[in-house]
């Protein structure tokens, strides 16, 4: 439950190296601008992320949280499509993301169900919902400022030209702030961990394990919410396939970033830092014209490896890359 | 070997509602119920099954393969490849080299998932990205259109034995043989024992880095075949083919009674399963239900089943008291 | 009797075990010859589940010599056991329910048939020779029942069965009668009997004496890790052997309680469940051990469960210290001062890869509706200081031996573990506290302090239940003894007027006047004789 370890500085150092082999190599990649840019795209991914961190220490899994995404920006442009507000907009796609996240919550606590299998189904379920309601359509115009939180600046908030920090990255590190702190320094975070290592424990010694769960099945709903109101503001645009695949990166951010996949362990730094680390890298990659497609190949190999290493390592008896305490 | 009540009854529940829907949607609109639409149904099916026996292997040991899908486009694609670089290949050699390469991939799942002692969820998922990814790289991005599919690729499944399309023959010889494997092979039934019992697999002596290799190996040389299959039938081959299908071979399984938790399942209810999803697709259409509900239908069905499965499979608590007393006859009073 | 002495089949000589600071075992020689019986007595923590698990190729051993044969044997898997015919058949059968008998009979080594390179497992031979293995052990079902439908008994017996289809050479019989009626019992010596008459070596893991002396041959006494006395049964004494195997006087273990039982702070009344257990009425009092007997499979842990909102099913009144209580989650129970130190320690009790501290804190922590998190935690904020204070208090008094209180749980004895996981709710300061099995797998060392804790917690006011099926524990610590049956309460003896022939009785359902069966002795002292009944 430490904060700061051996895996986040071996991370700190990668991502160190990723900067350092794409700035000699790529003309402008260290500009203050290409940086500003790279750190969109992770943004968003960050935040299903933090999500997805809590739940994997919890010993669940959500992979229907990129499919929460696409409903959530559906729910916003139907809204606007109906005359709604902004503020309207933006509850419509809240309410979105806590209802899918809630029905995963509930069939996971109450029907006792895997969630790998039940997030598989939701999965199929909300994206096959987003393109039912859209076939292949794509909903557009939406106003102004939405495009302004997903493109613009701190700068262009505040009304500083200077100020080129991007409000993706304010949301996304206030965010992890926020989560970091809930689940590293309150009791509720304990019990999370707790659950994660041993459930039936956890439930012995009082906790409500039900509870904790479904409350972090809403809670990823509701960073889906948010990641697709950023994400929709930046595209301009809401399709079916929005953020397809963003699961499968969620997972991976969240592994190499140092949770087990098995549960009662990680930190949200490490979590932080791999998202900044896979998406410094696949903001280089795509400088370098690589395919989508590619980039999700690499990212695949890239979560083998995540996964891999350690165990490697732990056999070959080098380096106690888990040697943690509690 | 004796099936437990619940089980067969599972199974007759199914072809019941299969039969109520063939039934209820042949009322509306009598086409239905041809001869030449059941053809059509199972043609589509065909592949599914051919996926099916292969997922089952794996689900049966507690895991999942999320790559089978991946793995059929990849295998199909460099099939198609090599049918349009090499316009000698024989029929043989190609079904070789579906078999081969399908079953390579599902090896390398199988021996990272035992080698080093990998969640085969988070396993399945990285290899479906990277093998999709190959697809774009051994193809440069082109698709191979109809006019390049080597005609031996395009006729294997069209060519007819006995008035059946082969596509239904090798179906049917899929499931004889995922019956042979578990019904009546050693290695089969360990896959079931394993399943349900792992730590008590090992003690009895099975091989478990064995089987879990086999159960994988299988389930890649099946989706190889039906990548081979695939590309023959629809007559192109791209690198997004078939994706997002392994939540539809799940989903057939699930239905079929295949339980997520490993253990326990059998052939016939996973063909069922099969016919079932076939039936639904081959009806939506028909009755004029937009294609774009297929996936959102497959996702609910996949949660109502799993969701069945779970309450068949629970234990109300060990049964302590002796049956047949009435409670309250004994015990004191304060 | 042989007049010559026969060769044995397997010999243990000089066998060590350590799992990180535990030495597990420090030196067991042990010969098990064809045809005889050999009982393998020690107390709880002892050694016994290690040296079987070594013989069964689970554990590795780091030092000694296993000959089968006079050959020298290495046990590197489950496999090698298998194949030098050593066959363990445990107390927690270890099956695959969802095959039948028959498969589990045969699992591995299915009889085959048809062409070399094809062949398939012959199910109608396997399914011939498997019923008649189990007819061979009485077992009264058909092969071909899927496992799941079988009582614990009756798994029981297809282990045997498997073991004799085996050709088993030694057969280890780890407390196989721990959760069988008196009749079941009965059947099982003849088992026995008859795997002596085909020459198989037998190891017999029992804490009961009257089965010690009813179908062993000779013993061998493990204590704290080594064999300390063998010889023959027929030359043995009870008391001889308890000396053996406590290494000390009946006195020495059990602390004197002396409490005084005083008013009523828990009354359960109707506490029923569907299946598992029903009407169990019953008073706790401030100051009382309340013990629960019974086998193993009564509905103890699960009626206790129940109590603590485990149980979502279960029914009933309870009164915590005149209050009508509420309980349908934990949070409740431990709201209204109940403690429940669960029989499995390392999945119900402790966490493992959590630190002794952490651990320590978990239920303090677990909620804010028992009020205590407060003290553990600065409101919702963790606070290492608070919790490093309590651990640091609790490791002093209860002597937990580890490097600090950051060691992961895993790092820890047995025995320490328990410690920890006490500890942990004693930091909620309970009114009630539950103990199912404390001292299950844990060294003599720690037994002894985990006895004084109880009788310290009582000194100090508190009311404890102690769920065990160890009878001297029970006898020796409780004030009252309730025994339960098949999920019923049956009787409840009063300290002084227990008999431990007639508890055991009462566990074993003879009933009403029966005569208890010859030779019913137990470690403990013997209680005056008279025994008081429920009224109905």
């Amino acid at each position: 439950m430490k904060a700061l370890d051996t895996w986040e500085r071996v991370l700190i150092a990668l991502i160190a190296l990723v900067y350092l082999a794409f700035g000699l190599g790529i003309d402008g990649f260290l500009s203050p601008f290409a940086l500003a840019d790279s750190t969109t795209n992770m943004s968003e991914k960050a935040l299903i992320a933090l999500a997805m961190a809590l739940l994997v220490i919890a010993g669940e899994i959500d992979l229907s949280i990129a499919a929460t995404m696409a409903l959530c920006s559906l729910a916003m442009g139907f809204a606007m499509k109906a005359g709604a507000s902004l503020p309207l907009m933006l509850l419509a796609a809240l309410v979105t993301g806590v209802a899918c996240g809630a029905l995963n919550g509930w069939l996971v606590t109450r029907w006792r169900l895997p969630s790998i299998v039940v997030t598989i189904g939701t999965l199929s379920l909300y994206r096959g919902l987003a393109q039912v309601a859209l076939g292949d359509q794509a909903i557009t115009g939406y106003p102004e400022r939405l495009s302004t939180w997903g493109n613009g600046t701190l700068g262009d908030l505040l009304g500083q030209p200077g100020l080129i920090v991007p409000i993706e990255f304010v949301v996304m590190a206030v965010m992890a702030l926020g989560v970091g702190l809930f689940l590293h320094r309150t009791v509720h975070g304990r019990r999370i961990y707790a659950i994660g290592a041993n459930a039936t424990a956890s439930q012995f010694s009082g906790i409500a394990v039900n509870r904790y769960r479904w409350g972090l099945f809403i809670f990823a709903g509701v960073m889906a919410a948010l990641a697709a109101v950023l994400l929709t503001g930046r595209i301009g645009s809401t399709r079916p396939n929005l953020a397809m695949g963003w699961e499968l990166e969620a997972v991976t951010i969240v592994i190499l970033g140092g949770v087990a996949i098995e549960g009662g362990r990680g930190s949200i730094v490490g979590t932080v830092l791999a998202a900044v680390l896979l998406g410094s890298f696949t903001f280089a990659l795509g400088m370098l014209n690589v395919s989508g497609i590619v980039m999700s190949m690499i990212i695949g190999a890239l979560l083998i490896i995540a996964m891999v290493l350690p165990r490697w390592l732990k056999f070959g008896g080098l380096l106690r890359w888990r040697a943690r305490g509690a | 070997m004796t099936l437990a009540p619940t089980r067969v009854r599972r199974e007759w529940i199914l072809t019941a509602i299969i039969a109520v829907i063939v039934l209820g949607v042949g009322a509306r609109t009598p086409v239905f119920l041809t001869w030449r639409n059941a053809l059509d149904t199972g043609n589509d099916s065909a592949i599914l099954a051919i996926l099916v026996m292969g997922q089952m292997a794996v689900l049966l040991t507690r895991g999942v393969d999320l790559s089978a899908a991946s793995n059929l486009a990849l295998t199909g694609m460099l099939c198609a490849l090599a049918g349009k670089a090499w316009p000698g290949i024989s029929l043989p050699l190609l079904l070789v080299l579906a078999c081969g390469v399908g079953a390579l991939l599902g090896a390398l799942n199988g021996w990272l998932i035992t080698r080093f002692a990998l969640p085969s969820i988070v396993v399945t998922l990285g290899t479906m990205s990277v093998y999709r990814g190959a697809i774009f790289v051994s193809s440069r991005g082109a698709w191979v259109s109809d006019q390049d599919i080597h005609p031996l690729i395009k006729g294997l499944p069209r060519d007819t034995l006995l008035g059946l399309p082969m596509l239904l023959w090798f179906a049917a010889g899929v499931v004889a043989l995922a019956v042979w494997l578990l019904r009546w092979r050693r290695e089969g039934r360990e896959l079931y024992a394993y399943g349900g019992n792992p730590s008590a697999a090992l003690y009895a002596g099975i091989p478990v880095r064995r089987r879990l290799m086999l159960a994988y190996t299988v389930s890649g040389l099946l989706a190889g075949l039906a990548g081979l299959l695939w590309v023959g039938r629809y007559s192109i081959a791209f690198t997004e083919l078939a994706s997002g299908y392994e939540l539809t071979v799940i989903a057939a399984c699930v239905i079929g009674g295949v339980s997520i938790g490993g253990g326990v399942g059998t052939v016939a209810g996973a063909v069922l399963g099969v016919v079932f999803i076939g039936v639904i697709n081959a009806a939506l259409p028909v009755i004029q239900v937009s294609p774009f509900w297929q996936q959102a239908i497959a996702g609910f069905v996949i949660l109502v089943s799993v969701a069945l499965n779970a309450r068949s499979q629970r234990q109300a608590g060990r049964q302590i008291l002796e049956r047949g007393h009435a409670p309250g006859t004994q015990g004191a009073a304060a | 009797m042989p007049s010559e002495p026969v060769q044995p089949v397997l010999s243990l000589r000089g066998l060590h075990k350590r799992f990180g600071p535990t030495h597990a075992l420090r030196g067991v020689n042990l010969d098990l010859v064809p045809g005889e019986v050999l009982a393998l007595i020690g107390e709880n923590g002892a050694g016994k589940s290690t040296l079987v698990k070594i013989l069964t190729g689970v554990y590795p051993l780091d030092e000694g010599e296993i000959r089968l044969r006079g050959k020298v044997l290495r046990l590197a898997r489950a496999h090698d056991a298998h194949a030098a015919g050593i066959v363990a058949v445990h107390q927690e059968t270890v099956m695959f329910e969802e095959l039948s008998a028959a498969e589990n009979i045969f699992i591995g080594r299915q009889p085959m048939r048809g062409w070399p390179g094809l062949k398939v497992i012959d199910w109608a031979t396997m399914n011939r020779d498997a019923q008649r293995v189990l007819d061979q052990v009485g077992a009264g079902f058909a092969a071909t029942t899927p496992v799941r439908e079988l009582s614990l008994a009756q798994r029981h017996l297809i282990e045997i069965a498997r073991a004799l289809s085996q050709q088993a050479k030694v057969v280890i019989l780890d407390e196989p009668t721990a959760a069988l009626s008196q009749a079941e019992i009965r059947d099982f010596y003849g088992i026995v009997r008859g795997l002596k008459a085909q020459g198989v070596a037998v190891l017999f893991i029992t804490h009961k004496f009257d089965e010690l002396f009813a179908v062993c041959d000779r013993y061998v006494v493990l204590r704290d890790g080594a064999s300390v006395g063998t010889g023959l049964m027929a030359e043995a004494d009870e008391s001889g052997l308890v000396r053996l195997m406590a290494g000390r006087a009946i006195d020495q273990i059990y602390p004197a309680v002396r409490s005084v039982p005083g008013e009523v702070v828990l009354k359960v009344r109707g506490l029923s469940h569907p299946t598992e257990f029903d009407s169990l009425n019953f008073d706790l009092r401030r100051g009382e051990i309340l013990g629960f007997y019974g086998l193993v499979g009564a509905g103890r842990s699960e009626a206790m469960l129940a109590l603590m909102g485990l149980n979502p099913q279960a029914r009933g009144d309870v009164t915590v210290e005149g209050r009508r209580i509420d309980v349908r989650e934990p949070a409740d129970a431990i709201a209204a001062g109940l403690a429940y130190v669960p029989e499995e320690r390392q999945r119900q009790g402790g966490v493992l890869s959590f630190s002794v501290r952490h651990n320590m804190s978990l239920a303090a922590l677990a909620g804010p509706r028992h009020g205590l998190h407060g003290k553990m935690s600065r409101g919702p904020w963790l606070s290492a200081l608070r919790e490093s204070e309590f651990a640091q208090r609790m490791i002093e008094r209860l002597s937990i031996k580890t490097a600090s209180h950051d060691t992961p749980l895993s790092g820890l004895s047995g025995g320490n573990q328990q410690k920890v996981v006490i500890a942990k709710w004693l930091g909620l300061n309970p009114r009630i506290v539950i103990l199912d099995e404390p001292t299950k797998g844990i060294d003599v060392g720690a037994k002894q302090a985990v006895y004084q804790l109880i009788a310290e917690m009582v000194e100090q006011g508190l009311a404890v239940i102690l769920v065990s099926s160890e009878l001297p524990e029970v006898m020796n610590l409780a004030h009252r003894v309730i025994v339960m049956r098949r999920g019923r309460q049956v009787h409840e003896f009063a300290q002084g007027a227990a008999d431990a022939e007639a508890v055991v009785a009462a566990a074993s359902g003879l009933g009403e006047g029966a005569i208890a069966p010859a030779g019913s002795r137990t470690v403990s002292p013997a209680f005056s004789a008279c025994q008081t009944e429920l009224a109905a």
